[in-house]
């Protein structure tokens, strides 16, 4: 496999883990007004994901970083284009970080609540608004030759983007509902474990809406077609999909968790595979597409990087596979009662 | 409006408000560290007590500097993307290894070290406090080296109509981004010191926990003396490179029109850009300028009348940033000698604990100065030499990015707001009894 063909699917990779890890505390921080009915379960709920948020949000940093080391002129015209959208998740997630770390540091209602309504829209917002932006990339972004955006950001809004938006809240909401069911006891889990078997009954029809209207929508299933066994990877998503319930049900809950992250993974390489090469499709004219090989770095810049995210991604995911592991037990009061716990 | 002036200052914004909050992040995590192994090696609780103690402000501060440096990098996309396409070559793959060697590094082990209380060894929990300064440390230096490509751009050949990486290790051992690190580490290590010698200081003047902050004092004593004076050594060291490499920056340092040799250092001037002159000067000392960029007081300066107009920094904002860091640079070597001379009479040295309780703010201005010298000093160019800012922008309406400017400066005000009164609030409630 040619280099930028490598590096588009490492690409594609680093989207998928940060939806996998980041995805259960945006499902947690948007579950967190309506599970949380005292003060007491909010704080499990945010102490659940508080040692993990921090290092999940690096994922984007990364598949941001990369994007940019790999494919500048895809960072370049991507980001500029989908400037408001980007520039609302970006304040979301200012928010979102800076509530878990503030909402415990003064004891008072109202600032409590303050902070209660920035983690959940800094949860939802991010959720939501990612999903509409890839959803509108694998329709194609109106921009032309020289890289200029002719959209207009309502647009993005459209029924095919929504229903992205809709897919990607619902597979972020059964992946934060599962990790509840690891880390919470008693009442709350009780609740955790009824609304992950609520969510999923929705998330099954959007997901399957979602994949029909991908056919209308969009040219994903090109590659499809082209290489049928690439049809696998959308038949191991939804074995994924139907494993989470699964598990859900023989109160195996981390084997539940582990399944909804493949589901998004999954559901991720979906759309990856479908737009392969390309990058940032041109709605205007498949000229104007970015594709890995019209947009990659330099050979060198190219092997360079290999070089570094093979030896420090795997790195990464040990120290943090170390990190859940430490971290895999229900949130005690012993806990909550450490001065700095949220 | 003009999206790129509206692009520049909202990165400007973005940038300065960040670096309020790494430099405290960069230099307390090392200090910590080192309290919090005292503690594990003696068991000391003093040692306990003060860890808790700085590490709670750290901790309120970390999430400030965490939030705020995303949107930055995402900034260099959005808002200057023919920048991005430019030099992203060589540019975006610094960011990208300080994001995965370095950042990952720090914010995993973080919520390790706040969430890990009591799950493991206190060696172990020390040990992970070092690995959080170090990664800190580490990824401050992948970004010095990405500022030092702008500054100073090297290891690249231009290809394909951008600038191409030709040489990594030119990149790595860029002699301007060592020169960056070995002048911004120690600076936040001063800085942090100032910040910990003040606030012991409001707690001894109130006689107060002297336990903990006597203690406190004393460590931070000594990182104050030694890094203000290599601060200022290498800042020394900057400007003869300056001299070398970026002839208008140290021109409009010294607001200095007419290239001749025995260049004079004057003490204050007011730059007029249109007349191309002083229209006022006070105080010229005859020769110090050429012996700061040459270390000779014969040699020749250039001035700014030989650098085309197009190719000249804004010169006041420069020239008093530069000042101003001298300035305090120099003030805070005499506060650290003092003390250290007086080191075991800070107890009867009220008014001198009055000065350090009033220097907290010194060095943040000192550094944000010095940021405003190497990065306004560098304008009309984004890359020195090879792409001006104003060709860099992205194509997109003034009116989006003012949307955006808007919402930078009342989120990021709030955010000030907030984080001085909950780190004001904690430091006034002083160090709990430790459990």
């Amino acid at each position: 496999m040619e280099l930028q063909s490598i590096w588009f699917f490492l690409w594609g990779l680093l989207w998928a883990v940060f939806f996998m890890t980041d995805g259960f505390d945006f499902g947690i921080g948007t579950l967190y007004p309506f599970l949380g009915k005292t003060d007491q379960d909010k704080r499990v709920m945010i102490n659940s994901i508080g040692p993990l948020w921090d290092g999940n949000e690096v994922w984007l940093l990364t598949a941001g970083g990369v994007t940019f080391a790999a494919f500048p002129k895809v960072y370049a015209v991507m980001f500029s284009s989908l400037y408001t959208p980007l520039m609302l998740i970006l304040f979301a997630l200012i928010f979102r970080g800076v509530a878990f770390e503030f909402r415990g540091k003064i004891n008072s209602g109202g600032w409590k609540k303050l902070w209660d309504t920035f983690i959940f829209l800094g949860s939802f917002l991010p959720a939501l608004l990612f999903g509409v932006a890839f959803a509108n990339i694998f329709q194609g972004i109106p921009f032309d030759g020289k890289g200029l955006y002719h959209g207009n950001t309502l647009k993005l809004l459209n029924p095919y983007g929504l229903l992205g938006g809709a897919l990607f809240v619902l597979l972020f909401l059964q992946h934060g509902a599962n990790w509840l069911n690891i880390k919470t006891t008693g009442e709350l889990q009780q609740r955790a474990v009824a609304v992950s078997q609520k969510i999923w009954l929705v998330l099954v029809p959007v997901a399957v809406i979602f994949l029909i209207a991908s056919y209308f929508a969009t040219d994903l299933y090109v590659n499809y077609f082209k290489t049928p066994a690439l049809f696998l990877v959308i038949l191991i998503t939804v074995i994924a999909l139907f494993a989470t319930r699964f598990f859900m049900a023989r109160q195996q809950f981390f084997k539940a968790w582990f399944a909804s992250a493949l589901t998004i993974v999954g559901a991720t390489f979906f759309g990856i595979i479908g737009l392969f090469p390309r990058l940032f499709p041109s709605s205007m004219d498949a000229d104007f597409s970015l594709t890995a090989f019209n947009a990659s770095s330099s050979p060198l810049t190219l092997k360079i990087m290999l070089g570094v995210v093979l030896v420090f991604i795997p790195l990464v995911i040990i120290y943090q596979a170390w990190s859940y592991h430490f971290f895999r037990h229900p949130v005690t009061q012993e806990e909550l009662d450490m001065e700095d716990a949220y | 409006m003009d999206p790129v002036f509206l692009s520049r200052l909202q990165f400007a914004a973005a940038t300065m408000f960040h670096f309020l909050f790494v430099p405290l992040t960069l230099g307390i995590s090392i200090i910590i560290a080192y309290i919090e192994t005292k503690y594990a090696k003696t068991g000391d609780m003093v040692y306990l007590k003060m860890t808790k103690f700085w590490g709670r402000l750290f901790l309120i501060n970390f999430a400030l500097g965490v939030v705020t440096g995303i949107t930055l990098e995402f900034q260099f996309g959005t808002n200057w993307s023919r920048y991005s396409e430019y030099v992203g070559d060589v540019f975006g793959s610094l960011l990208a290894i300080e994001a995965s060697v370095a950042f990952f590094l720090e914010s995993t082990f973080i919520g390790i070290w706040i969430f890990g209380w009591k799950k493991m060894s206190a060696k172990a929990h020390a040990a992970i406090m070092w690995v959080v300064a170090a990664a800190g440390n580490i990824s401050a230096i992948w970004i010095l080296t990405a500022n030092g490509f702008m500054q100073n751009p090297v290891g690249y050949a231009m290809r394909n109509g951008r600038a191409e990486l030709t040489d990594f290790f030119a990149v790595l051992f860029n002699y301007n981004s060592i020169l960056q690190i070995l002048h911004v580490l120690p600076s936040a290590l001063l800085l942090s010191a100032f910040f910990i010698m003040g606030i012991s200081a409001y707690h001894l003047l109130k006689k107060q926990h002297v336990d903990v902050f006597m203690r406190s004092f004393r460590i931070a004593l000594p990182v104050a003396l030694v890094c203000s004076i290599v601060v200022a050594v290498i800042g020394d060291f900057h400007g003869v490179n300056v001299a070398k490499t970026q002839p208008a920056k140290l021109a409009a340092m010294e607001s200095h029109w007419e290239t001749q040799a025995q260049a004079p250092i004057v003490m204050f001037a007011l730059p007029d850009e249109k007349l191309e002159k002083n229209t006022i000067e006070i105080i010229s000392l005859p020769g110090l300028l050429s012996f700061l960029g040459f270390h000779d007081f014969n040699a020749e300066v250039k001035g700014l009348k030989d650098i085309p107009k197009d190719e000249r920094p804004p010169v006041l904002p420069v020239f008093i940033g530069f000042r101003a860091m001298v300035i305090i640079g120099t003030l805070l070597i005499f506060l650290s000698l003092y003390g250290w001379f007086r080191r075991n009479k800070i107890m009867e040295s009220p008014g001198y604990m009055k000065i350090l309780l009033f220097s907290i703010p010194l060095p943040y201005l000192a550094i944000e100065m010095g940021w405003i010298v190497t990065e306004v000093g560098r304008q009309p160019w984004i890359v020195y030499g090879v792409l001006k800012t104003a060709d860099a922008a992205s194509p997109i309406a003034a009116v989006q990015v003012l949307f955006s400017l808007i919402g930078f400066i009342l989120v990021y005000g709030l955010l000030g707001a907030i984080g001085f009164y909950l780190i004001a609030q904690n430091v006034k409630k002083g160090p709990e009894a430790a459990h």
